[in-house]
């Protein structure tokens, strides 16, 4: 009894484990076939631009709110954390380094997958379930190269831009509360910020960790629209793997990528 | 063999399993060139399988299937896009891509797999819209059209590149009886107007038989009987006559295979 409930428990991890691997080696080859499909998408911009705007301009708006009250709570936070010490005057570096650094490439991201990877994996999901990408196929039309990989470069491209205005109105919202709102000196919240704050170190840094979770939220959100059940309920799974696999994967590479950057 | 009987697709000993089951045990079938030819068989019995299996979107697990003289199987992607170009198809759910026009949705397959100049473009959507009598929706969402005017659309989109193969998987489904006249008229219409070869896949007796100049009945992962809809008609055969005449029992049990019915009350 003992003997066969550990063989049953054994097989069921070998099982699951084969195919963990062989689902995340499927999404490998399915990453590859579409960033081959890149170079023949630079002949046909406007599919880009069309792209650009559904997963990029309607994401625009609830990335500026979202820095902004980020940005004011960091202001608020970091105001009366500093005054203790007689440091309140580091208020900009503080914010402005936090946003850099961590807030604006991991929270950025983590709206664009909310946002606009839920809806890229039900568009996608919702497109296989009505035939679309079948019909596509019988066009002589390849669902990947028409489909798939605009959606998935105008991810790569607009994370980055995201996390830039997140960033960047995250430090106008510290402004407001520092500045505008505790008397924190303007001049000096500036010049520090223009002091501590290094290109490579901070900014470029930011800057590569917000385009690698462009990658990987937008590489989820498409395979697993495409790989989805063709049914309500597969959609319906598909979306929130993408939300979860998503948010997990952007806290986990960031830290991975934060020891990299930061260690050496 | 003249060119008029030959066949343009050839289903040859064609086996397929879905998973475990085995949906074609050694199905053989020859489509011949021009008319329309209707595959029909309860649903499950795999009749879109086979259409999928026709234009290469399943691969068999054996035998061999030809379309236009070239192996389906062994084709690789861009052999196997340059076929489809001959093929139009038209899916159970229309299938119009949602974020495009009615006119740009018939427009797709010319502008992925031409170069025409827009105008020859505009021309000939709106000449197939017209032949569907759509042209009055050119302007329109795919939302904003209902289910039979959704399908005329698709009809329109399929034989836009004038194909010599026309697919149709169920095209009868879930229309009401103004729009399903309208539909059993254009199919029939279209492949005498384009001289094409049209294969309808459709479990909708009555129509089907009505437009067929040959049918194909599956059932049981074999071909049950062919021939032309007065033959079938005429048949003796058991399971023909129960799927054409639409009896709840006979060769096809009511009964789904369960085990001893007194049993199953009586357990605890």
């Amino acid at each position: 009894m003992n003997a066969s409930f550990l063989t049953n428990w054994i097989r069921l991890i070998g099982s699951t484990s084969l195919g963990v691997v062989e689902r995340l080696g499927y999404a490998v080859i399915f990453l590859l076939r579409c960033i081959v499909r890149f170079p023949k998408l630079i002949m046909r911009p406007s599919i880009i631009v069309q792209q650009l705007y559904s997963v990029g301009v309607l994401t625009v708006v609830i990335t500026i709110v979202a820095g902004a009250f980020v940005g004011m709570v960091l202001g608020f936070q970091g105001y009366y954390t500093l005054v203790d010490f007689g440091a309140e005057s580091s208020l900009g570096l503080v914010v402005a380094l936090s946003l850099t650094r961590e807030l604006g490439p991991v929270l950025s991201a983590l709206l664009y997958t909310g946002r606009a990877g839920s809806a890229l994996t039900a568009e996608i999901g919702l497109m296989k379930t009505t035939e679309q990408l079948a019909a596509l196929e019988m066009m002589a039309v390849n669902p990947i190269q028409r489909v798939i990989a605009p959606r998935l470069l105008a991810g790569i491209i607009t994370v980055p831009l995201l996390c830039a205005m997140f960033t960047f109105v995250g430090i106008l919202g510290g402004y407001f509360i520092g500045v505008v709102q505790l008397g924190v000196d303007s001049g000096v919240y500036w010049s520090t910020i223009n002091d501590g704050v290094d290109l490579y170190q901070d900014v470029v840094n930011g800057m590569i960790k917000s385009v690698v979770f462009g990658v990987i939220v937008t590489w989820i959100a498409v395979f697993e629209g495409y790989d989805s059940y063709p049914s309500a309920e597969g959609i319906s799974s598909a979306t929130t793997r993408t939300v979860v696999s998503g948010s997990l994967a952007i806290l986990g590479v960031d830290y991975i990528l934060t020891a990299l950057m930061f260690r050496f | 063999m003249s060119e008029s009987s030959k066949p343009i697709v050839s289903i040859e000993e064609v086996g397929f399993f879905f998973g475990e089951k085995e949906i074609y045990a050694n199905v053989s079938i020859e489509i011949p060139l021009r008319g329309i030819s209707v595959i029909m068989g309860p649903s499950g019995c795999g009749k879109s399988t086979l259409l999928n299996m026709i234009c290469g979107r399943l691969r068999p697990s054996s035998g061999n299937i030809k379309v236009f003289g070239q192996h389906v199987p062994n084709l690789n992607e861009h052999d196997l896009f340059r076929l489809r170009r001959r093929m139009g198809m038209m899916f159970q759910s229309n299938a119009l891509l949602t974020d495009l026009s009615v006119f740009e949705n018939v427009a797709f397959p010319l502008r992925e797999n031409t170069d025409l100049p827009e105008e020859l473009i505009r021309n000939l959507v709106l000449m197939k819209l017209e032949q569907v009598g759509m042209r009055g929706t050119q302007a329109l969402m795919p939302s904003e059209l209902s289910g039979g005017m959704s399908r005329r659309v698709a009809l329109a989109r399929a034989t836009v590149m004038d194909p010599e193969l026309l697919l149709y998987d169920e095209p009868f489904t879930g229309l009401d009886p103004v729009s399903l006249g309208v539909i059993t008229k254009l199919v029939r219409e279209l492949t005498d107007a384009l001289n094409t070869t049209s294969i309808v896949v459709t479990h909708d007796v009555e129509e089907g038989l009505s437009i067929a100049d040959y049918v194909y009945l599956l059932g049981d992962g074999v071909l049950l009987a062919s021939g032309t809809p007065k033959e079938l008609l005429a048949s003796s055969q058991p399971e023909v006559r129960q799927f054409l005449h639409g009896l709840p029992d006979g060769p096809v049990p009511f009964h789904y295979p369960a085990k001893d019915y007194r049993g199953d009350l009586l357990e605890r």
